[in-house]
């Protein structure tokens, strides 16, 4: 019986593992480079943006809401960095603004959504629309090159056998599982989004985790924004458009329920991972972008599709 | 059961609310002692459940004033309230059922290590022995509370309750949506819990179960309380009459 329930529990990140493994098995029979070190860097390089973005998005799911800012924060954030630095200010400040501009966005959703009680989708949409345009007036719509080379180390320098986009992106893994299982924070994240007017009825400060949770969701969009504009040496008001998709992707791939109370890191991060080799391998069969995009679309649908059924089945 | 004759836990003096035109309450005494069931009965919005809610602090009410162990209060938050040694079963039971037991019964007061993590194996541990003291019967501790039976549930949410340490333990229809067994344990652990010294509150449209597990009842009609009466003293088809309205027998029964 216990082991039954737990094996029930884990079965969405199971399946997905299977999955993983089949896709690897099945790309590696078509391409001998498919099973190389340096693709699988490759890989997890192309994915570090997502996951970063990913590990967010499993909180603010979690809790029973979604960030569809994140991609255009992510941008924006960027856009504020590399204006900075181009106005004289040194990395690490630039970097620091970057931040401090995704974390008013975080605040700004946090706030509309506790206090005034706005649905999140509407909040995010907005103020997703609010950041592309920021980006957009920052720029007068076209990219901002060249950087120093301690700018440019974070997205393409490299450390032992991985890279900063990489490393940064397991320091947030590892960061996110630690919050998740082990701290209160993460404990009513789920509670939130699991039954939110019980956490309210204990007395618990409802909007302060909500607002905290948007806010960590943006932190996570400008460490991503910060790899972006790094890596290519170029700040785009136009980078990270629908991103937060793939983002979402993700965690609904890695078991979370769009209706709150249920996330797993681990599940994200092989989520993340899952579309990854799928970009990794369409790109390798010669399938152009545009075809991906709509892989994407489909798989988030279908996702989300076996998700709902699941929670139907269980009540 | 003898009603103890000590100084009441909880009083409940004047309290009024009105939501908009509606007058849910109209001036509201009551007393509770602890060792003690009260059932509250009265018909669909009645406020029953609004009267409950002065008390968790779930509402506060216009005027009146709320004493309890002593300490008056003109109106209660949830955290004063739970504080004061009232705890709610709320109707909904308000579990989290995507956490598991022992996440559900320290929900809001958990214990921590360091500073930021928690310490699921002393909230287990305890969990454990106080669902033991309690004879509840779960499974396993680390079900998901959404996996539990409707009884199962009740108890968790009980289990919360006992666990905040409350003195006073309040319950909002308890087994409206239970079969006959689960409704019997749930019965059970109730009066245990009076017998242990406990102040028992209970809102039940059931009559029958009323008369079996309460000490005294307070009938409440459209907003008052029209009747608070020892159960051994007064015959069902009269509490029936003071619900619908047939017959007044106001503060007969009071001390
Ligand atoms: N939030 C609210 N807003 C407006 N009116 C309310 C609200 N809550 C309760 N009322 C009204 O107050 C009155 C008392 O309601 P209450 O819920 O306390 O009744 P009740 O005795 O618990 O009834 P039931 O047996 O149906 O649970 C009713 O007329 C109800 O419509
Ligand atoms: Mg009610």
């Amino acid at each position: 019986m216990e082991m039954r329930v737990r094996l029930q529990r884990i079965f969405p990140q199971l399946l997905l593992s299977g999955v993983l493994l089949l896709l690897i098995v099945a790309l590696s029979l078509t391409s001998e480079y498919f099973l190389s070190w340096e693709n699988f860097r490759n890989i997890l390089d192309q994915s570090s943006v997502h996951i970063l973005l990913a590990i967010g998005m499993t909180f603010v799911i979690a809790s029973g809401g979604i960030d569809l800012s994140v991609g255009n924060v992510a941008a924006l954030s960027g856009v504020v960095m590399a204006v900075a630095m181009k106005s004289g200010t040194e990395v690490l400040p630039a970097v620091f603004l970057g931040f401090l501009t995704a974390l008013l966005f975080g605040l700004v959703n946090g706030l509309v959504i506790s206090y005034i009680k706005v649905n999140p989708f509407i909040t995010t949409l907005a103020t997703m629309s609010i950041a592309r345009g920021a980006a957009l007036i920052l720029t007068g719509g076209v990219s901002i090159y060249g950087f120093s080379a301690d700018f440019k180390f974070w997205g393409t320098g490299s450390i032992g056998p991985i890279n900063p986009p990489i490393l940064l992106a397991f320091i947030f893994l590892i960061v996110g599982l630690f919050l998740l299982s082990y701290t209160l924070w993460g404990k009513y994240s789920l509670a939130l989004g699991g039954n939110g007017e019980a956490l309210r009825r204990t007395g618990a400060n409802v909007n302060f985790y909500q607002i905290s949770i948007y806010c960590f969701s943006t932190l996570c969009a400008a460490a991503a924004g910060l790899i972006m504009t790094a890596r290519l040496n170029s700040a785009a008001p136009l980078a990270g458009a629908t991103y937060e998709m793939n983002a979402i992707a993700a965690v609904v791939l890695g078991g979370a329920s769009m209706k709150g109370g249920k996330a797993s890191i681990f599940g994200t991060f092989i989520g993340c991972l899952t579309l990854g080799v799928l970009r990794n391998g369409l790109t390798m069969l010669a399938v152009p972008t545009y075809y991906q995009q709509l892989f994407t679309g489909i798989i988030i649908l279908v996702a989300i599709i076996v998700s709902e059924l699941r929670s139907k089945a269980e009540q | 059961m003898s009603v103890p004759l000590t100084q009441p836990f909880l009083e409940v003096r004047g309290v009024k609310k009105k939501y908009g035109n509606v007058e849910a309450l109209r001036g509201i005494d009551l007393k509770a002692y602890t060792g003690e069931i009260l059932a509250i009965v009265g018909d669909n919005g009645a406020g029953k459940s609004t009267i409950i809610k002065t008390l968790s602090g779930a509402i506060a009410p216009d005027s009146g004033e709320i004493i309890v162990a002593g300490q008056k209060y003109h109106k209660l938050k949830p955290k004063t309230a739970l504080a004061a040694g009232i705890s709610t079963v709320y109707q909904d039971l308000a579990l989290v059922n995507t956490l598991d037991i022992a996440d559900n019964i320290f929900l809001g007061r958990e214990y921590k290590t360091k500073i930021f993590c928690l310490d699921r194996k002393r909230m287990r541990q305890e969990a454990k022995e106080l669902l033991g003291q309690l004879k509840i019967q779960i499974p396993f501790l680390h079900a998901e509370v959404g996996d539990l039976s409707g009884g199962q549930r009740q108890s968790v949410a009980i289990a919360r309750a006992v666990h905040q340490g409350g003195r006073l333990l309040i319950f909002d229809e308890p087994t409206a949506a239970m079969g006959v067994k689960e409704t019997i344990t749930i019965l059970k652990l109730i009066k245990s819990l009076a017998q242990q010294g406990l102040g028992i509150i209970v809102i039940s449209h059931n009559i029958e179960q009323v008369f079996q597990i309460s000490d005294r009842i307070c009938v409440m009609r459209q907003g008052e309380v029209v009747g608070l009466v020892k159960t051994d003293e007064v015959h069902p088809n009269d509490v029936i009459a003071m619900i619908t309205g047939a017959v007044d027998i106001n503060n007969r029964g009071r001390e």
